[in-house]
């Protein structure tokens, strides 16, 4: 059952006159020959130099392309111009091998330059790059707006079934995991700040501190971040997906806005539920919290509760939900932007999941710190 | 010169949980041939290839490559069995992040122990083979249909494997690139005496390279029909085989 053994090659170097050099190869110079073959018959040409040179190959048996690549190699370890390089005693069977690998024939590719090493030209490129994208970033945000000047005029024609439906995969999915994590949060901020305070034997204010920094910062940011990395990625990798697959051409030429269709949904979805999900963070955050005041800082329940109501002020609770309700924009336009901006295959989905994420994390936190410098000169 | 037999498949059965998809296969391949496997859609052509290929396990029934037995032999043979089989998918299934000269140097890369200074000359020889040189720097977006599926080629060649298996090779190409694709299968097999094993349901190609078919059918998810695809068209005692090759529609009958 066993094809003929294809592993045997051997080859004999001569120099029948002085100058001339002579390479004789028997046997089946095929895939698993050549790594031998031409290993052993390196050392041996190196040192010489030699005028006229001859390659053997009428004992050859099998020949297939990797040995035609041996052929041409030892061609190359001689040194000399090829013209002065004969390749005798080839057979018909040669013949056809050496035609299919096209041996011999020089095919000039056009090869296309490599991006230049000059440092001031790459930085010229990666601005032009940068540029573009902003304007594609202003573009995209434009044609939202002129999708959502549509749906005012057409209230029909957006998709409610599909609001309805993003709303439960970005928000009511997402409720466990921004419970958990808010929850462990509070559980962290209590613990580490009744460190602090027992030594002035202000507990009391551990409630103050969970309620102050959910309500204002860590509640948003944190429940943004959850938000990007659960559905921003996804909404870059859908749209990306269907981008690559021409789907959303198809919906193109069908006469749908692909915006209308595919991001206002998932903006609208977003704004209404982040904000939502955030307050479910400050209330778990603040359990979390009470978890320790209780039982390790011998605050009653309800003492506990009435302090952080009163820490609490309705404009700080707004002002984080509104923040939060900015962060859901920022979240959905950067994942959908994203999407559209892929191209290729299967790593350009990831790329856009990635780069979604990414920027999305990276716009909260700069517009975080925006709000934060307007609430200083709002006083 | 004698026959000999690199590939059998015997009584293969295969079932997706309770449904049957293929009953009863039996069949072999000689070594040099050309052998088509054809069927209407949904016969589970492209699930025998799967089979065939080690990718699925059959609910019995053994697939044979040189002799061995692929479902009960140990990671190691089955690893060297791999290197002297090539697969072409359907989809070309060309890696998208990697050049088409990377795609074919993967292979040879990996299991050949050569110079990496040789490598380029051996991807540019594999793809002059299948007419595709001077595209190793493209990616496999920027290339048609036809050349992904010769780059695709190009790839399942890489270690000059004694059996080729195609899936679909002519599929959503254009007559023309289809017949120049079922060329170069033939040229292959002339030129380097491949085995090829090919599922198809393009009539022309059928035609054009194959010698031995089978034809699976949908309803008894058996082989109907076997034998040269020519003598089936005209002679063959089953109206199901005869309207498979007159393009008859199978809501006719």
């Amino acid at each position: 059952m066993k094809p003929d053994s294809r592993d045997t090659c051997t080859f004999e170097i001569s120099a029948p006159a002085p100058g001339t050099l002579h390479i004789s190869l028997a046997g089946d110079l095929v895939i698993d020959t050549v790594h031998k073959v031409l290993e052993g018959v390196r050392p041996q040409i190196g040192r010489h130099l030699f005028e006229n040179a001859v390659i053997d190959i009428s004992g050859i048996n099998h020949l297939d392309d990797y040995g035609v690549m041996a052929i041409s190699e030892i061609r190359n370890m001689v040194g000399i111009d090829e013209s002065r390089i004969d390749v005798t005693g080839t057979s018909p069977e040669h013949k056809i091998i050496f035609d299919i690998t096209d041996f011999d024939r020089n095919t000039l590719c056009q090869i296309t330059p490599p991006a230049s090493p000059n440092i001031i030209v790459q930085a010229g490129a990666s601005t032009i790059n940068a540029y573009e994208g902003f304007v594609y970033f202003i573009s995209f945000v434009g044609a939202i707006v002129m999708s959502v000047g549509r749906v005012v005029r057409h209230p029909r024609s957006l998709r409610y079934g599909d609001i309805v439906m993003y709303m439960k995969t970005t928000g009511v999915d997402a409720v466990p995991i921004v419970g958990l994590i808010s929850l462990m949060l509070g559980l962290i901020i209590a613990f580490v700040s009744s460190m602090q305070l027992k030594v002035y034997g202000a507990n009391i204010y551990v409630a103050n501190l969970v309620a102050v920094a959910m309500v204002q910062e860590l509640g948003p940011i944190m429940t943004a971040i959850v938000v990007a990395g659960r559905s921003g990625s996804a909404y870059a990798a859908e749209i990306s997906t269907m981008k690559i697959s021409e789907e959303v051409d198809a919906l193109f030429v069908m006469g749908f806005d692909p915006n209308l269709f595919l991001v206002l949904p998932r903006l609208i979805a977003a704004v209404l539920v982040v904000p939502v999900l955030t307050m479910f963070s400050n209330i778990f955050a603040i359990a979390g919290g009470a978890i320790i005041g209780v039982t390790m800082l011998d605050v009653g329940m309800d003492t506990y509760i009435n302090q952080s109501m009163e820490a609490i002020k309705l404009f700080e609770l707004m002002w984080g939900l509104f923040k939060s309700s900015v962060f859901a924009v920022l979240i959905a336009l950067t994942g959908c932007l994203r999407g559209f901006q892929a191209q290729g295959g299967a790593a350009s989905v990831g790329n856009a999941a990635t780069s979604a994420v990414v920027t999305a994390i990276f716009l909260i936190i700069f517009f975080d710190s925006m709000f934060a410098v307007i609430r200083i000169y709002w006083g | 010169m004698p026959q000999t037999e690199c590939l059998r498949v015997e009584n293969l059965v295969v079932r997706y949980t309770d449904e049957l998809i293929l009953d009863d296969i039996s069949f072999s391949v000689n070594r040099g041939e050309i052998f088509i496997i054809m069927g209407g859609s949904g016969s589970g052509k492209s699930t025998l290839l799967r089979h065939m290929v080690g990718l699925e396990m059959p609910a019995s029934g053994h697939v044979y490559i040189r002799g061995t037995n692929i479902s009960s032999t140990d990671e190691q043979t089955f690893m060297n069995l791999l290197k002297k089989i090539g697969v072409l998918f359907q989809g070309s299934a060309l890696i998208g992040s990697m050049t088409i000269g990377e795609n074919v140097a993967l292979p040879i890369i990996e299991h050949l122990k050569i110079d990496s200074r040789l490598i380029p000359q051996i991807v540019r020889m594999k793809l002059s083979m299948v007419g595709l040189a001077c595209f190793e720097q493209h990616l496999p977006n920027e290339i048609s249909g036809g050349m992904k599926k010769r780059a695709g080629l190009a790839r399942a060649m890489a270690l000059n494997p004694e059996i080729l298996f195609l899936d679909e090779p002519s599929a959503g190409l254009d007559p023309g690139t289809a017949a120049g694709i079922d060329e170069l299968i033939l040229h292959i097999n002339r030129t380097l005496g491949t085995t090829i094993v090919i599922v198809t349901h393009d009539l022309d190609s059928i035609f054009t390279v194959g010698k031995r078919a089978i034809m699976l059918d949908i309803n008894s998810k058996k082989i109907i029909a076997q034998g040269d695809p020519r003598t089936l068209k005209d002679s063959h005692d089953n109206p199901i085989v005869r309207n498979f090759f007159m393009r008859k529609s199978v809501h006719d009958s």
